[in-house]
């Protein structure tokens, strides 16, 4: 009894932060403006220009996903072989920039970026042709890849810290060599935070707009950017909400996989 | 039945939480202390909901406006039309007095979201200059629900000196921003209709048509014009002008005072001007208005002749930079800004200028849908 009593307060949390919103997209996905029953918002992700923002969010951050976890899966090892103590220091330095707002990281890519960015100030002092950073898809990926990095180092990190060094240890003693023990050992072993890494990139990826607003000028539609467009300066919340369902399918998909491969949540972040 | 009372109560639940967001965000050092202090003491009828634009009022008025009257203002703050309608429309929060554009007002005067100002406790409303009651019979045919606040133009601001690297005469029309050889140096509106309004007043149409053809071609021109383009932005044009980014940028006129400072400021070694092309633009009028739910009609009325006093009206224009239509206010301004085109246009070169007039849900739907063409091409 007392255990439910103690469960009250995130009950109320969930009804009131989880619940309901989704309960109000779900009622606006699925009315038209006058309160009718209608599958036409949802459907309407057929629109051409609908699929083709779906299909560009898609590439773009499987590519960036892709990326992260090349990058996230070396230095996750290293940390790792650091040791507890000097590792777990790099691994606080990597979330120190996290403490400082999302957005203001993003705006400082901007101006890193930027035709008269500090990037392109440094070429043309060693008198090299300005390149054309800002404002394209490698922009947007470039956000991506450096907002949401962290989430996939730690659940990989947090993952291989588990594994005993006696695992890998017997796997040298028995004549394999360190590509083997790679391949055998380290990966299927670190699988579930690899799939926990994966869909916490995948899918805030998936459905950003502020990185495909500030770091593509607002040329390059993403199915994030369709959504908010409709809500801020469309005044369609019926229409924003359908599409917001359509994108809650991918997400449920990923939520899947996760349960599949990861059933103790060792992969978790934190 | 049920869905009555079923989704109010969840609008509510969420939106306030949404605004609860925006009011913390919004609330400066000043107003919050002030809230604090009469909170204890505070009934309804000491209270005023106002619902405006973000950087559009100089903070220390609604300071003063608390001091004067004892009624505590609660202030929130939103950024487009589009994103305003909705909150107002389900009536979750009630706000007492909106700050909307000319398009907006008439929308909302249609769908009978508004009340009637009672002028008799606006007396102030003398120092708006009649040009500019006369203008907003455009959208409130009958001068009866809305009180005018700031108006402007949108033009073309353009980098003298980088212009002439690049080898382009100055821009005098719209047109000029097809132009091939300003490739990546235009930075455009991100907003549906003031985008289409360039693309249709550089054809020679009407920037409030709902004609199939004429969207179609002006759609078409922004597509053929999105590769020269930069970026489309909003607030950041003035930014990235000041910052030598681009060379030429669709503009709101009321931005120049700004500029002009920052660029003397700053010692650039360039200058940015402002034109309004020669083939019209657009001409907006933001007014308070007071909607239908309203609790504290009165406080509001209090509020809009709080604004219309001269000296109010300059402080806000000296913070907001956006032209003020307070004659009074206007009187007080030195000389050198009452001559600055730049702010205050001359009446005659606004000939070819249109108001944006609501088109109707069916009609914006169509255009959200050509703009979603634009930019997903």
């Amino acid at each position: 009894m007392s255990k439910k009593l103690l469960a009250g307060p995130y009950l109320v949390w969930m009804a009131g932060f989880i619940i309901i919103p989704l309960a109000l997209i779900v009622y606006y996905g699925l009315t038209d403006r006058n309160g009718i029953f209608t599958i036409a918002n949802v459907a309407s992700i057929a629109e051409p220009e609908h699929v083709k923002a779906l299909w560009l969010s898609l590439l773009l951050s499987l590519i960036s996903t892709v990326v992260c976890l090349i990058l996230a899966y070396p230095l996750a090892m290293i940390l790792r072989n650091r040791g507890i103590g000097r590792g777990s220091f790099i691994v606080f330095i990597f979330i120190l920039p996290m403490w400082m707002n999302f957005l203001l990281r993003t705006m400082a890519w901007q101006t890193l970026l930027e035709k008269n960015g500090v990037i392109n100030g440094i070429l043309s002092l060693l008198h090299l042709p300005n390149q054309n950073l800002i404002n394209t898809a490698g922009a947007i990926i470039l956000g991506m890849v450096y907002n949401f990095l962290p989430f996939m180092v730690l659940p990989i990190y947090n993952v291989l810290c588990k594994i005993d060094d006696d695992t890998i240890n017997a796997a040298r003693d028995l004549g394999a060599n360190p590509v083997q023990t790679l391949l055998r050992i380290w990966f299927p072993l670190s699988v579930p935070g690899v799939i926990s890494g994966i869909t916490m990139v995948f899918v805030p990826a998936l459905t950003t707009f502020v990185i495909s607003n500030l770091l593509g000028g607002s040329k390059i539609l993403l199915i994030g950017n369709v959504i908010e467009q409709e809500f801020t300066r469309g005044s369609n919340w019926h229409l924003g909400s359908g599409l917001s369902l359509v994108l809650m399918i991918f997400i449920l998909i990923s939520m899947a996989v996760i349960a599949k491969y990861d059933k103790n949540g060792e992969g978790s972040a934190f | 039945m049920k869905k009555g009372i079923f989704i109010p109560g969840l609008a509510v639940a969420t939106t306030a939480v949404l605004l609860a967001g925006c009011g913390s965000g919004a609330a400066n050092g000043t107003d919050s202390a002030a809230n604090s202090n009469q909170k204890n003491g505070g009934e309804s009828s000491d209270e005023l909901y106002v619902y405006n634009w973000g950087e559009y009022i100089d903070e220390n008025v609604i300071t003063q406006f608390e001091e004067e009257t004892g009624i505590r203002v609660i202030y929130d703050l939103f950024e487009t039309n589009e994103e305003m309608y909705p909150i107002i429309e389900a009536g979750a929060v009630t706000y007492d007095v909106v700050c909307p554009s000319d398009y907006m007002i008439q929308k909302m005067v249609e769908n009978d979201m508004l009340a009637e100002v009672n002028f008799d406790n606006v007396p102030n409303i003398d120092q708006i200059d009649p040009a500019y009651m006369e203008m907003s019979t455009a959208f409130d045919p009958e001068n009866k629900y809305s009180v005018p606040y700031c108006w402007g133009t949108v033009g073309i601001l353009y980098n003298t000196k980088r212009l002439e690297e690049l080898g382009v005469a100055p821009p005098t029309k719209w047109a000029d921003l097809w132009d091939e050889k300003l490739s990546g140096e235009i930075l455009m509106q991100d907003s549906v209709r003031d985008a289409f309004m360039v693309a249709l007043k550089k054809d020679g149409f009407s920037m409030n048509t709902s004609d199939k053809d004429e969207l179609a071609k002006a759609k078409q021109a922004l597509i053929d014009q999105k590769p020269l383009v930069q970026a489309y932005v909003i607030d950041q044009v003035r930014d990235k002008m000041i910052g030598g980014e681009a060379a030429v940028g669709v503009i709101y006129s009321g931005e120049m005072l700004y500029i002009q400072e920052e660029v003397a400021n700053l010692g650039l070694d360039y200058t940015l001007e402002y034109i309004l092309p020669e083939e019209g633009t657009n001409l907006w009028l933001d007014c308070w208005v007071i909607p239908k739910n309203a609790k504290n009609k009165e406080n509001a009325e209090k509020w809009m002749d709080f604004l219309c006093r001269p000296e109010i009206a300059k402080a806000n224009f000296e913070y907001i930079t956006y032209p003020t239509p307070n004659k009074g206010a206007f009187d007080l301004l030195d000389e050198d800004l009452q001559n600055n085109k730049s702010v205050f246009p001359d009446i005659n070169s606004l000939v070819n200028c249109e108001v944006f007039r609501y088109l109707g849900e069916d009609v914006d739907s169509v255009y959200n849908d050509l703009w979603k063409e634009v930019k997903s091409n």
